[in-house]
């Protein structure tokens, strides 16, 4: 539970020394229980105090870490349960999952997909994070399939999901350097598993039949000194598994109760028995509330991009909206002869449009001015992005010198500003552009009288 | 310590709506929760899900979807009946694509017939969505909501800009509901909501449209904003964003370049149809975990994937 001012108060040598900058210990606590201040500041506590005060400030749901280096995976440390008011911090997670009772075939188009799907939106790499290996009942043919992905040369998170504490010791063997996930600590076998991930501290998944063994298995397991824990929330049905996921995150930031402050981790591929389109539905679900790693059964384009996007969004801070510097941006080597192209500083508008130049390979300069950060018909609508703010660009930009091409391309969403820029720019050619930049290859391509 | 069921209680609810008329009629709202959160309290009439037709050929729909639904596309009144039959949606949203004045700029008349004739040929509700021409709309509405007087139908939508003549032809005089869309802003939302109802018509009477975006094109706007909605409409029990939720989310999922681009233009990225039932199952998917009520859906599969979730959930 929370400490209060007065509770932290009573911990303090109430001596009043002010050495912390506080007129009174009582000022002082008061300040730590709201946040403000570090409690470190005050160098008289006894090592009794800081212990108890160390237990109650830490942060309600822990941060689980896991994989090495560029695989390196952070799950948790949320604060909230509705983005607007903070922000979510760390990205859900997406696993693919392969099994030893799978084919060799069934495997390598699994692997094969999570390769290829491997992009870059925003500045962000997009991709299946996680392998996610399940031990069916083959010894061998589980080693045999852990080798396998290690030889891919796929770079992801391991996560080791077996419940046999003999099988996941050789598989640890094969794996430990990775910092896999070892997933299926339950009531029977906890202690085995505690004490096989112990030393390494590796993250440690529990599963139980129902929320409440939930509960008291990650007591029995905070028992023995194991804080590095997932939370299994599948169970039978999607309806359990979404309470389990409300539950879970509620008891943890509401309730403020520690014992279900940590990531949790959801079998979307169990819960959507094959049908591909429910499995994007059941993940957008989990996206949206509290699924930390969602386990897949395959990740293809037709998933990834939807629930990339969907999570890219999700977690952008909503304090921050993502911009890119207003400037004139060169693509594909423009030079003197080459057209201007407009748009927004808004960061996703940015990366689409420009996306989609390089795809033409026409030699252009993309003029950015200062939109406000705003979608082309939001800032067009909140008079961010009028004839006037554009015709001023083009003018104060120094554009003119760099290109004698004088072909202005405004997007096709905000063609009525075409007569404005006109009779601001006389010197130019203002052209409309499709409204959508998918169509801007070959409008290019297509387009008379440029380089 | 053993664990205890977390449970939050609202002051406020949801209103109840009903669209449609006789036995085919659809309840809306009467939640004082989150969406699926039962173990909170009443989880009210639950989602509803709507399939999308027009007034035109669907010249620009995926491939796949025209060839699965043959030649009834040529004429609205079989589409309706065909949609009614054999995906028996919750209801139908039929769209003036070809009122559009930049576009067919088919009249009023031509087009109050037709809500009329596809009224008269199917039981379910309708939704009847607009151009997004407010000018256009103002005048298609009231035509449209008199033909159809005692249907009971939601005109999707009302705008700041002509919403005194939706609302009053459309609840007023002819009786049905109206969808009060705003863009993405609570206090918008709210606004628009007050000055409808300054025109004496009952919040029992509005749907709200307060925007919609696909999933990777800003939806992080949309879904807060709809969060703090429900925060309002239940915890501070505000009375003026206490109205259902209805998203047209085929209206712009099927646009982006994930849905739009073609095989040949991406070959990496593999089949077109599948791409686009996707991006419209996972913007359906997310926009109801925050409250939407009800959902606008193009392709038959999304609407029978986001039944089963929704189902699946209950
Ligand atoms: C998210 C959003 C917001 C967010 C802002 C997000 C942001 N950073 O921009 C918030 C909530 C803040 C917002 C606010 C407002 N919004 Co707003 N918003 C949206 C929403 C839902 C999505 C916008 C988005 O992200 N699009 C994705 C980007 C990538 O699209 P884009 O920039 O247009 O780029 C595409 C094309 O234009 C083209 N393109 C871009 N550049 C170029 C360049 C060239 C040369 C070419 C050829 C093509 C091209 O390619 C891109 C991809 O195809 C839309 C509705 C919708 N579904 O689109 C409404 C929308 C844009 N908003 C609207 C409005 C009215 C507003 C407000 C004015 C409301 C108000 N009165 O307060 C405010 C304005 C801001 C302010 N504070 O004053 C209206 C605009 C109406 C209109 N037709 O003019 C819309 C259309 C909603 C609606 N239907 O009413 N909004
Ligand atoms: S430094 Fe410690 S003891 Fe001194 S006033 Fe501050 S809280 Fe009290």
């Amino acid at each position: 539970m929370a400490m209060s001012g007065l509770d932290i108060y009573k911990l303090t040598p109430k001596t009043n020394c002010k050495e912390c900058g506080f007129p009174t210990c009582m000022a002082f606590a008061m300040k730590v229980a709201a946040g403000g201040v570090e409690i470190s500041k005050c160098s008289h506590m006894s090592d009794d105090a800081m212990a108890k005060l160390s237990e109650s400030t830490a942060p309600l749901m822990k941060i689980v870490t896991f994989g090495k280096g560029e695989a390196e995976c952070k799950l948790g440390g949320e604060t909230v349960l509705f983005r607007h008011e903070k922000t979510f911090v760390n990205r859900n997670r997406f696993a693919v999952l392969l099994s030893d009772a799978m084919s060799q075939e069934q495997i390598d188009a699994k692997i094969a997909n999570m390769k290829n799907v491997d992009y870059v939106r925003i500045g962000e790499e997009m991709k299946a994070e996680i392998a996610a290996l399940q031990y069916v009942g083959n010894k061998d043919a589980y080693l045999a399939l852990i080798n396998k992905v290690k030889a891919s040369g796929l770079k992801v998170a391991y996560m080791l999901v077996c419940a046999d504490v003999s099988v996941l010791k050789d598989a640890l063997e094969l794996v430990k350097d990775e910092l896999p996930i070892v997933f299926g600590a339950n009531s029977n076998n906890y202690q085995e598993m505690v004490a096989l991930v112990k030393e390494l501290k590796l993250p440690l998944g529990l599963k139980a039949p129902s929320l409440s063994e939930l509960y008291d298995l990650v007591e029995n397991v905070q028992k023995l000194d194991y804080k590095e824990l997932l939370l299994d929330i599948s169970n039978a049905s999607a309806r359990e598994a979404f309470t389990n996921a409300v539950q879970i995150r509620r008891t943890a930031l509401k309730e403020q109760d520690r014992t279900f402050g940590y990531p949790s981790v959801v079998f979307v591929n169990e819960l959507a028995k094959g049908d591909k389109f429910m499995e994007v539905a059941l993940a957008s679900l989990f996206t949206m509330k509290y699924g930390s790693l969602i386990v897949m059964d395959d990740m293809d384009y037709t998933r990834a991009l939807p629930l990339f996007g969907l999570r890219q969004n999700i977690y952008t801070d909503p304090q921050k909206p993502m911009r890119v510097e207003p400037e004139f941006y060169p693509i594909n080597n423009p030079g003197d002869n080459s057209p201007v192209l407009i748009t927004v500083d808004f960061a996703l508008t940015y990366f689409v449009v420009s996306g989609e130049v390089e795809r033409s390979k026409v030699p252009a300069w993309m003029g950015i001015p200062d939109a406000g950060g705003y979608s082309v018909l939001t800032a067009w609508a909140a008079g961010k992005f009028s004839g006037s703010v554009i015709a001023k660009f083009i003018k104060e930009s120094g554009i003119e010198s760099k290109t004698k091409c004088r072909k202005l391309i405004i997007p096709g969403k905000v063609a009525v500003l075409k007569g404005d820029i006109q009779d601001s720019l006389p010197d130019w050619e203002v052209i409309i552009g499709p409204d959508e930049a998918m169509h801007l290859p070959k409008f290019l391509r297509t387009m008379e009288g440029i380089n | 310590m053993a664990f205890k069921t977390s449970v939050q209680k609202y002051s406020g609810s949801i209103y109840n709506l009903e669209l449609g008329t006789g036995e085919n009629t659809l309840a809306l709202g009467g939640q004082n929760v989150f969406p699926f959160y039962s173990f909170d309290g009443d989880t009210g009439s639950g989602t509803k899900i709507g399939l999308e037709i027009l007034d035109v050929y669907p010249e620009n729909w995926v491939k796949g979807l025209k060839e699965l639904y043959g030649s009834v596309v040529g004429n609205t009144v079989e589409w309706a009946k065909y949609v009614e039959e054999k995906f028996a949606p919750d209801f139908i949203c039929l769209r003036f694509e070809g009122a559009d004045p930049n576009g067919l700029n088919k009249s009023f008349e031509e087009c109050a017939t037709l809500a009329k004739e596809v009224a008269n040929a199917v039981k379910l509700p309708l939704v009847i969505a607009g151009t997004q021409n407010y000018e256009k709309d103002l005048k298609l509405f009231e035509k449209v909501a008199q033909e159809l007087e005692g249907k009971n139908v939601l005109l999707l939508s009302a705008v700041e800009d002509n919403y005194k003549n939706v609302a009053a032809a459309g609840v007023t005089a002819y009786k049905h509901k109206v969808a009060a869309e705003s863009s993405v802003d609570i206090n918008l939302a709210k606004q628009l909501n007050i000055l409808i109802n300054q025109l004496e018509v009952k919040n029992e009477n509005i749907v709200m449209n307060v925007g919609t975006a696909p999933v990777g094109y800003g939806f992080e706007y949309v879904a807060s904003t709809i969060d703090r909605i429900r925060l309002a409409a239940l915890g501070q029990n505000d009375k003026t964003l206490q109205m259902p939720i209805i998203t047209p989310v085929a209206f712009d999922t099927w646009d982006v370049k994930e849905s739009a681009s073609t095989e040949e233009d991406s070959p990496e990225w593999g089949c077109q149809e599948e791409r686009g039932i996707a991006m419209e199952v996972s913007t359906a998917a997310s926009v109801i975990a925050v409250g939407s009520d009800a959902v606008v859906l193009r392709h038959p599969r999304s609407a029978e994937t986001i039944r089963a979730l929704v189902n699946n959930l209950k």
